[in-house]
């Protein structure tokens, strides 16, 4: 997924060993943004117990620099949702995924997020959070293990390192004609009104044959 | 915080008693439903004069997820694996209490060994359960990380045990009506004889760090008093009731499982404030480690099934039962009613966490702002319980 390196890359090995250290901007940047990606402090359900235990002791989420869990949406770069999404809870989530500054990622942690899972068929529960908000990495379970969660750190880690600054297929945060905001959803007379925003939920197509 | 704050005019009057220091102008705070504080998705509505709580109004149904319609759409097997999720940090002890309902609905026998297992994992569960709460407790009186690393490390341990016998760290679904689902692995009770008689370190350790210290003291003693008669007319149970000095317990007072055979004593506290509360959980876990030690020397061998239970395509007679627990958050119950079919006609929870929640008001009143997370705290609740 990374673009082709922008320095010859003999040359920079050459000089690496002379102490001078060259590099591209959009590499420093990335570099920077994908070692400390500040998590938003939210738990929706068991989920969270084990995204606990992942920052906890054992599993150290701080090696891959994602520690500083923030309780304010203002300052977090990634929303963890971790746990049963319900109708009720669906527009507080979109409403603090609108809060949070660009640049901004989504990890849909587990089945409950991703799908419903277990409790896809009850009444009040959402059929996954990438109805509203788009997501980043999806990572099943019920509940993921904590590796599964530093897995899914890793990839976003990676997703982050091959951002392109400039030219076509910069990144999301960048282009200017990308929403970084999303319609709060209602409740209507039955359902959640919109029951999906059709500009980030593309179902896939089942074709029968 | 998410703080949405709009100040409530005329309809407030001045509380009475209390001289205003705001023209008896309160001022509207919801708390939550993101809150690093509320232990999940719960919201509360306060009406503050200056920093002191002058009305509350909890606000539920973030995580409600049909769990009773759920169980009643589904045979009696398969709303086991949904009991783990209610409350998430104790699936084993949630287990339990619906295999001892369903196994009072249709008269089932348990056999020796699998009701000393199901003690054993219970009280594990205990230890998981109080360990976090403390670690989290502290957390919210602002002791960020640190307490909370502790408890998670012996967290981590059990869930080792659970997870080698059962396949799943949280989600044990271990439990059948008729016993327990498979037999202990080779060389699980020497692993966990090591974790019990590792926990009373973590114990002395952590009681050191916290017992004596001042601002512990000044944040949780005469904080959020519950009184002995409001707790009990309020149904509250557990820890909770028994820090108001009221002696129940109901592996006393029930004796399900093999609980009369093994001896224990029940702390009970004195004042019912946020202190009690607190050591209560710490008393208990020492009693816990006891009852461990009891059960594991005394494990008999035998089958850990009754054969003649067919979980599969399981139909209960015609009836009703209510079986209950003293899961570590109080009484967990479950009430059953049985048509004859493979589903139940009404499946119902008595969850502990939701009945000990509904005191929260009376004991918040009076108190700052700050303190309602530490009393909140104190209660022990889990939100998959408190909304189903
Ligand atoms: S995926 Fe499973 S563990 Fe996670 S929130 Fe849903 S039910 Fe709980």
């Amino acid at each position: 997924m990374a673009s082709a390196p922008p320095i010859d890359e003999g040359l920079r090995s050459e000089l690496q060993k002379q102490g001078i250290w060259v590099t591209s901007m959009q590499e420093l940047y990335n570099w920077g943004r994908r070692n400390s990606i500040w998590p938003l402090q939210f738990g929706l359900a068991c989920c969270a117990i084990e995204m606990i235990a992942t920052a906890a002791s054992r599993y150290d989420l701080a090696r891959f620099g994602g520690e500083v869990f923030r309780p304010s949406p203002r300052q977090a770069d990634l929303m963890i949702v971790a746990g049963t999404v319900t109708k009720k809870m669906a527009p507080q989530i979109v409403r603090l995924y609108n809060q949070m500054p660009d640049p901004k990622y989504v990890i849909s942690m587990g089945a409950c997020a991703i799908s419903g899972g277990p409790f896809k068929q009850g009444y009040n529960v959402l059929k996954g959070i990438d109805r509203y908000i788009p997501v980043d990495v999806y990572i099943p379970g019920c509940p993921p293990r904590p590796e599964a969660l530093l897995h899914a750190f890793m990839e976003l880690q990676r997703k982050i390192d091959g951002q392109k600054l400039t030219g076509t297929g910069k990144a999301a945060f960048l282009d200017k004609t990308v929403p970084s905001e999303f319609p709060v959803p209602a409740f209507g007379a039955h359902d959640l009104e919109p029951p999906a925003n059709a500009d980030v939920f593309h179902p896939p197509k089942i074709e029968r044959h | 915080m998410s703080l949405s704050t709009r100040a409530q005019h005329s309809a407030v009057e001045a509380p009475p008693g209390m001289p205003s220091r705001l023209d008896g102008e309160l001022l509207e705070v919801s708390m939550g439903p993101q809150h690093p504080s509320t232990h999940g998705v719960f919201r509360m509505n306060v009406a503050l004069e200056g920093e002191v709580v002058r009305r509350l109004k909890p606000v539920f149904g973030y995580l409600h997820r049909n769990h009773e319609k759920i169980g009643e759409n589904t045979s009696y097997l398969g709303s086991m694996p949904y009991t783990d999720r209610l409350d998430y940090i104790c699936s084993m002890s949630n287990n339990w209490g619906y295999a001892l309902s369903v196994e009072k609905l249709a008269g089932i026998e348990v056999p020796e060994r699998a009701e000393y297992l199901r003690v054993i994992l219970a009280e594990l569960t205990r230890l998981v359960n109080h360990a976090s709460l403390l670690g989290f407790l502290l957390s919210d009186m602002g002791a960020w990380g640190t307490p909370l690393m502790y408890a998670f490390r012996e967290r981590e341990n059990i869930l080792d045990l659970f997870e080698s016998l059962s396949g799943s760290r949280m989600m044990c679904d271990y439990m059948r009506f008729g016993g327990c689902r498979c037999d202990l692995p080779p060389g699980w009770m020497e692993r966990a004889r090591k974790v019990v008689d590792g926990f009373p370190h973590f114990l002395d350790e952590f009681e050191q760090l916290i017992t004596g210290n001042e601002i512990l003291i000044a944040r949780t003693q005469e904080v959020g008093k519950l009184s002995a008669e409001l707790a009990i007319s309020a149904g509250i149970t557990g820890p909770g009731l028994r820090a108001s000095g009221v002696n129940y317990d109901l592996r006393k007072v029930d004796g399900y499982g093999f609980y009369p055979r093994f001896k224990f004593r029940v702390p009970l506290g004195e004042h019912g404030d946020c202190y009690d509360r607190l050591m209560m959980r710490v008393l208990e876990l020492r009693e816990t480690l006891g009852i461990l030690r009891q059960a594991m020397d005394d494990l008999p061998a035998g089958p850990i099934m009754n054969p003649k239970v067919k979980i599969r395509a399981f139909k209960p007679p015609v009836g009703e039962a209510y079986g209950r627990i003293e899961a570590p958050k109080g009484e967990l119950g479950f009430y059953l009613i049985s048509d004859g079919s493979g589903n139940p006609y009404r499946y119902r929870v008595r969850p502990p966490s939701l009945i000990n929640l509904t005191v929260l008001e009376d004991m918040c009143l009076g108190h700052t702002v700050a303190d309602v997370m530490v009393i909140l705290g104190s209660i022990d609740i889990v939100m998959g319980e408190v909304d189903r």
